[in-house]
């Protein structure tokens, strides 16, 4: 796992309420993820490595989409931990039954036609990861994905322009006549 | 709490011009606002997180926590939407409303806007009417509108625009490449293509900066404050004449009407949410279409049991927005400059006179797709994961034009506000409940500005091209109209041409929430308009009596 992609903490109140949801073998154990145990983000990276796969240039993974969606299932997603817990077991379990290997153990091309002929619950969750997985790529870097703008890079959009604080109204003058 | 002469709820388009008039006439007055005063700071140029793209939440209000809504889904489902949610129909919470992030269109509706039934007649199924005033009434405060709050643009191409007598105050920004590419292809078709007159600084003016053209701009508060909203114009003015008080944070819960049925004021909760009462002569209700109607409905009492105006069943209905319609076209050449705003070129040739049809709409280039927006206007047949959407993207992110059209729509009876008899907000009061679906003419008229805006791409070059036409639910959203109709007939409208409340001596709204019918125009210089038109009246009739109770 690159470097980069770690983080130092990790929500221990998972263990509580997503864990009851979702029984998994890895909840609550000490992971470097704010959410996620070592074994679900393996899976995550190769779910999203599929939607946005490396080439000439980088791919999800490189873009730390998986920070962007471990970030905001602590934080705007939180309401969507057990959509993931689940999901992510259902794959595996899917996996398994099919394969004999977890999801992040097959291979590529082995993991994109199982992706591709998902159905039911699995096909919207993985539709879920899709629109999380565009935010992480494309999104703005503040929010953890698009590392160093890799992908506004890829498409040959100018980065956002560093203006400095004097251009935001940080005095009180805008306030003025504000709350009382 | 002192007794003013005046008490506005909202803080945006039509409130924050009623405020400033009010004030400037000599009346005091108190701003509501339930949203914060926001600088570029509160919403920096975020493309995740703004007032268009809401994933991780609105940029400008309100907050998910504490404003859900109802929604009625076509096949009856209901559902409880936070307000950075799809079909929440959600403005803005904030100082300037949603002025602040618009994209800043300025349009002036046409002469047959005002009078879309006489023009057409009614289809089975709407509530088409005439408004009971003309575009001639509004030509001065339109005008008065344009100068105050600040537009650039040229619209004397335009030989379809109504009789105006003053041209924009500011030039157009320079062309962007889309513009270059987009006019002589529009010529060829005949057409009369010209620059969108906008709510934008592009020179300096009333002593803010021109636009520096970034592409941060609809959805996003102005880094350099060359977004002209009511927030950086009128609200400061009324401020400054001290006679107006702005209190932020505060969310309305009721209008206080006494024995005799005339409102005494508004109650509401302050920042701290502590129910707070301000009496006042007169009430300005200004807080968008969908709010509005909240407000009226959840002002019950003897005199009015089903909410003020609401005698005859009129308020909430005939919720509108537009039917937005286009075409998508990718092109050989690299269309893309990174220019913001990026919509600069429009043409009103389909705006009236399309045969069979009803009105129609106006055609612009948008705005400038930012990435993640991308995705949502690619075509159908395009791979949604893996190498092909990569590849998709990489060819042709900087190689796409998108024209489209805000379709004015077939007013519906049932297209509603109502208040939920369940769901409460986080203070306790009822949430808006939102039902209904759009006229079946509206689709018809998408169906055909969606092949004009196609021909128009074909023209300039597009070798492939898709067409974009909305689905048949309700639309609102940031151009949300019409729920509480000015009219002659206090049977069939609630507001008079003057914005009053029929049978209400001093309730007043002044917002989209009066208009007849919504023009195949952004409405937001409308809504100023009739701002500044209700504002004369109101000053008019109450300058002498101020004080009295």
């Amino acid at each position: 796992m690159p470097e980069h992609i770690n983080h130092g903490r990790r929500r221990l109140l998972r263990a509580g309420s997503a864990a009851a949801l979702a029984p998994l073998a890895g909840c609550g154990r000490a992971s470097p993820w704010r959410f996620f145990t070592p074994q679900e983000a393996e899976t995550v990276i190769a779910l999203c490595e599929q939607i946005i796969p490396a080439d000439q240039d980088p791919g999800a993974t490189e873009a730390g989409v998986i920070n962007y969606i471990d970030r905001h299932l602590t934080g705007h997603f939180r309401r969507l931990q057990p959509v993931y817990c689940r999901g992510l077991a259902e794959l595996d379990r899917l996996c398994l039954q099919r394969h004999g290997r977890r999801f992040a153990h097959l291979k590529f091309e082995e993991q994109r036609l199982l992706l591709e002929g998902l159905t039911g619950e699995l096909k919207a969750f993985f539709d879920l990861v899709i629109d999380h997985t565009m935010q992480g790529f494309y999104g703005d870097p503040r929010h953890g994905g698009n590392r160093d703008a890799i992908s506004w890079r890829m498409l040959g959009v100018p980065l956002v322009p560093v203006r400095g604080r004097e251009h935001y109204e940080l005095s009180s003058g805008a306030r003025q006549g504000g709350k009382t | 709490m002192k007794h003013v002469n005046a008490v506005i709820v909202g803080a945006g388009a039509g409130g924050g011009i009623v405020a400033k008039e009010l004030a400037e006439a000599g009346f005091s007055v108190v701003l509501l606002e339930r949203g914060r005063w926001l600088t570029a700071y509160d919403c920096r140029k975020d493309d995740l997180r703004n007032q268009r793209t809401t994933v991780l939440g609105n940029g400008a209000g309100p907050d998910d926590e504490r404003h859900p809504r109802v929604v009625v889904e076509l096949d009856g489902r209901e559902r409880i939407v936070r307000p950075s949610e799809p079909g929440y129909n959600n403005n803005a919470a904030c100082v300037g409303g949603g002025t602040l992030t618009y994209g800043a269109m300025a349009w002036r509706f046409m002469e047959q806007d005002f009078r879309m039934r006489s023009t057409y007649g009614c289809p089975e199924g709407s509530t088409l009417e005439d408004w009971p005033i003309s575009y001639a009434d509004l030509e001065p405060y339109y005008e008065k509108a344009e100068y105050e709050i600040g537009v650039s643009g040229d619209v004397s191409p335009d030989p379809f625009h109504a009789p105006r007598r003053k041209p924009l105050p500011m030039p157009p920004l320079s062309p962007t490449r889309e513009h270059e590419i987009l006019k002589p292809a529009a010529r060829r078709l005949g057409l009369h293509p010209f620059d969108i007159p906008m709510l934008r600084n592009s020179v300096p003016y009333n002593g803010r900066p021109a636009c520096m053209r970034c592409r941060w701009c609809v959805g996003f508060v102005c880094e350099v404050n060359a977004k002209n909203g009511t927030q950086n114009t009128v609200i400061p003015k009324a401020l400054a004449t001290g006679n107006c008080e702005l209190r932020t944070q505060c969310v309305a819960k009721e209008i206080l009407v006494d024995a005799r049925g005339r409102a005494t004021g508004v109650t509401y909760f302050d920042a701290n949410d502590r129910l707070q009462t301000q009496t006042a002569d007169l009430v300005v209700v200004s807080c968008a279409a969908i709010e509005s109607a909240r407000l009226l409905l959840n002002s019950k009492s003897r005199l009015f049991p089903s909410g003020i105006g609401n005698r005859y069943d009129w308020v909430g209905r005939n919720l509108q927005g537009h039917s937005y319609c286009g075409a998508v076209g990718l092109f050989e050449q690299i269309t893309y400059d990174d220019i913001g705003p990026g919509a600069s070129i429009a043409i009103c040739d389909f705006n009236h006179g399309n045969p069979g049809l009803r009105g129609g709409a106006m055609l612009a280039n948008e705005f400038i797709r930012l990435p993640y927006q991308f995705i949502g206007r690619m075509p159908p047949t395009v791979p949604r994961w893996g190498k092909g959407h990569k590849d998709f993207m990489r060819q042709w992110y900087r190689r796409s034009i998108m024209v489209q059209g805000p379709v004015q729509e077939m007013p519906v009876f049932d297209a509603r506000v109502q208040v939920d008899p369940k769901v409460k907000d986080y203070w306790g009061i009822p949430v808006a409940r939102l039902s209904g679906r759009k006229h079946p003419h509206t689709l018809e008229i998408c169906r055909y500005i969606a092949d004009k805006a196609e021909r128009w791409l074909k023209e300039a070059g597009a070798i492939y091209t898709w067409k974009r036409i909305p689905g048949p639910g309700l639309s609102g959203g940031q151009h949300q109209a019409g729920t509480c109709r000015m009219g002659n007939d206090p049977k069939t409208s609630v507001v008079d041409r003057y914005c009053r409340v029929h049978e209400m001596e001093n309730v007043y709204v002044v917002d989209g929430s009066v208009h007849v019918t919504n023009g195949g125009f952004n409405p937001v210089l409308t809504i100023m308009a009739i701002a500044y038109w209700a504002s004369a009246h109101i000053i008019q009739q109450w300058r002498g009596r101020r004080g009295r109770v």
